[in-house]
């Protein structure tokens, strides 16, 4: 369970403070599928951003499996990051000089675990995304549909409750968004992931099981969503 | 081993800039190599010189010569054990480019004082016997071809005219900081040559006298003693250690000396701010990995450690080449002068600040750089482009 309460956030520009989110409250349970539409500017990706604690906010609580993350310290968070949320971004951030198979890995650094499961584990969720055949590739060798691929691989393999992604189909064609957009809706339906994906795309939004829409900072709906 | 890899293939992403930043280090460690190498090719003479010897020449300069007859007198003083007399000659050997030191000795005492310059029984005899003969260093007889037997004629400068030598002897050095690049004849061929050719020159004079001393820890004194049994005579002493008599031919350089060690030092500098320049752009392009990175939970301290390894990588890789190539290059240069350089070696403390600087620019390069990387928030570093 996601909560956030009365949760304020605001950029500095030169002298002035410009409010991004103002008060926002917000209950998402898990193994939700929800969307996050809204203008540019409308402060859907800083609270995106601000759940999977990337950002702080300047007021209010970010509670998820009763764990308020806004009390943790860098250390903690980034600790947390690496276990509980799984990233993917509009144009994939996969390193340049790694394989698809070192990407994926790349989190499970963080994690003990011996050489032979880090393999086993790479290799199941490069076999999930239909990647094991490029598995040797480096993300210049891959389209943006198959990076894209590698992007969900690389944020399922801590196995993680949580998924963000940040207009993940933005860059892609139609058919490569209809490919991401059905394993997004497996990994909510088959492995009970709770997804929060930011997106402009009416159509993107429609694999969501719920969608809120944000206008200036704050909520334009009921901010209860359940599965 | 995967952020090891990370390591290895983000220092060839951008090949021509690593290659070139690697050139710069190689050059810049291989010039601080040969300059190091040539300050402490000025210093050899001292390192080598005894503080058992005491070097005894005329107090106003070391231009005008002595009388022989002051060799009697210094025996006597309390604490010397051995004396012998040795005088510059100057000549030039074919050309004015070969130039090496060759001083009319003492030969038996010379010799004697001198254990370091190892030459064998046979040749020692034969040296003693011909007047006219010669013992040179090894470095010499490589340099120009010369064997045991050969003539050689010196053009004198101080001692005008041509002076013929048969080689009788080649010495070798008994540590490598033993100057080989020195020749050897009889003073008394000088002595007598110059008496027959009415040179100008003072005959029966000496350009200083080595004075051997049983305790080096009495040197001030016995220098005192020397120095006082001619005061006020028409030719007043000044005596010191032959390591100081040394340094002070080194002092009379040392503006050069120190010019060349503040110019290996400022290339140095140099090729710390194209490495600084190069980690800090390198840095800057992969902003938005850095944050993905800390994103997925790696820490600050992570990111910084990727940057200041590739950087010591890169630092590390070039200080090695650059030290190793330094020998070659170190034998190639002193091939190219002679025997300017009487030894001529890059020294392990050499080899040890090249590596160590090298490293130290590698770290102050990255420094930056990497707590910049480290302390970027992450949601501006996902948007960097």
């Amino acid at each position: 369970m996601i909560e956030l309460r009365h949760v304020s956030k605001s950029y500095r520009r030169g002298d002035q403070r410009v409010p991004v989110l103002q008060d926002l409250s917000l209950k998402v349970r898990s193994g939700e599928f929800l969307a996050l539409m809204g203008p540019s500017g409308s402060g859907k990706s800083t609270l995106l951003n601000l759940i999977a604690g990337i950002d702080r906010p300047d007021t209010g609580e970010i509670i998820i499996d009763g764990r308020d993350i806004t009390r943790l310290t860098e250390s903690e968070l980034a600790s947390w990051r690496s276990t509980n949320v799984g990233f993917i971004f509009q144009f994939y951030n996969l390193i340049p000089v790694l394989t698809a198979f070192e990407n994926v890995a790349l989190p499970l650094q963080l994690i003990s675990l011996s050489e032979a499961d880090r393999k086993v584990r790479v290799t199941r969720a490069l076999e999930m995304v239909g990647l094991l055949d490029r598995m040797d590739h480096t993300p210049g060798e891959l389209s943006g549909g198959q990076q894209q691929r590698v992007a969900i691989a690389r944020a399922l393999i801590t196995d993680p409750q949580l998924i963000v992604a940040d207009e993940p189909t933005g860059d892609l064609d139609r058919q490569s968004a209809q490919d991401i957009l059905s394993m997004m809706s497996r990994l909510n339906r088959d492995m009970g992931k709770t997804i929060l994906m930011v997106t402009h795309d009416p159509k993107a939004a429609e694999h969501a099981k719920a969608t809120v829409h944000l206008e200036k900072g704050q909520l334009e709906r009921d901010a209860e969503h359940s599965a | 081993m995967l952020v090891l890899n990370l390591l290895f293939r983000n220092l060839w992403r951008n090949k021509g800039r690593s290659l070139l930043t690697l050139l710069g280090l190689v050059v810049a460690i291989l010039a601080f190599g040969l300059l190091s190498t040539v300050v402490g090719a000025w210093y050899a003479g001292a390192e080598g010189a005894s503080n058992a010897r005491l070097i005894t020449r005329n107090a106003i300069s070391l231009v005008f010569p002595l009388p022989l007859s002051h060799a009697d007198r210094i025996r006597q003083v309390d604490g010397v054990s051995e004396i012998s007399w040795a005088n510059w000659f100057g000549g030039i050997y074919k050309e004015p480019r070969n130039f090496f030191p060759q001083f009319a000795i003492k030969a038996e005492s010379y010799l004697a004082l001198y254990p370091e310059y190892l030459l064998s029984d046979g040749e020692r005899q034969a040296f003693l016997k011909d007047r006219r003969g010669a013992v040179i260093g090894r470095k010499i007889a490589q340099t120009h071809g010369l064997e045991v037997g050969d003539m050689m004629t010196l053009k004198g400068t101080v001692y005008p005219g041509n002076w013929e030598f048969q080689v009788r002897g080649i010495y070798d050095g008994r540590q490598s900081s033993t100057d080989t690049a020195q020749m050897f004849f009889h003073w008394e061929y000088l002595n007598e040559e110059a008496k027959r050719r009415a040179l100008p020159r003072a005959t029966n004079t000496t350009g200083v006298f080595i004075v051997q001393i049983g305790e080096p820890a009495r040197a001030a004194e016995i220098s005192l003693a020397i120095d006082a049994l001619f005061r006020n005579s028409a030719y007043e002493t000044l005596s010191e250690t032959e390591k100081a008599f040394q340094l002070g031919f080194v002092a009379m350089t040392e503006a050069i000396v120190f010019a060349i060690q503040v110019v290996s030092y400022v290339v140095i500098l140099i090729i710390l701010a194209v490495m600084a320049n190069t980690m800090a752009m390198t840095s800057r392009e992969r902003t938005s990995e850095y944050a993905t990175l800390k994103a997925l939970g790696f820490s600050p301290r992570f990111v910084a450690g990727l940057i200041t390894g590739e950087s010591l990588l890169l630092a590390v890789i070039g200080g090695v080449t650059g030290a190793l190539l330094t020998f070659p290059a170190a034998a190639a240069f002193v091939g190219s002068i002679g025997t300017l350089f009487p030894v001529f070696e890059v020294s392990r403390d050499t080899t040890l600040a090249q590596i160590g600087l090298a490293v130290l620019v590698g770290l102050i390069a990255a420094a930056v750089p990497a707590v910049r990387s480290a302390r970027i928030r992450i949601v501006e570093g996902l948007r960097a482009v």
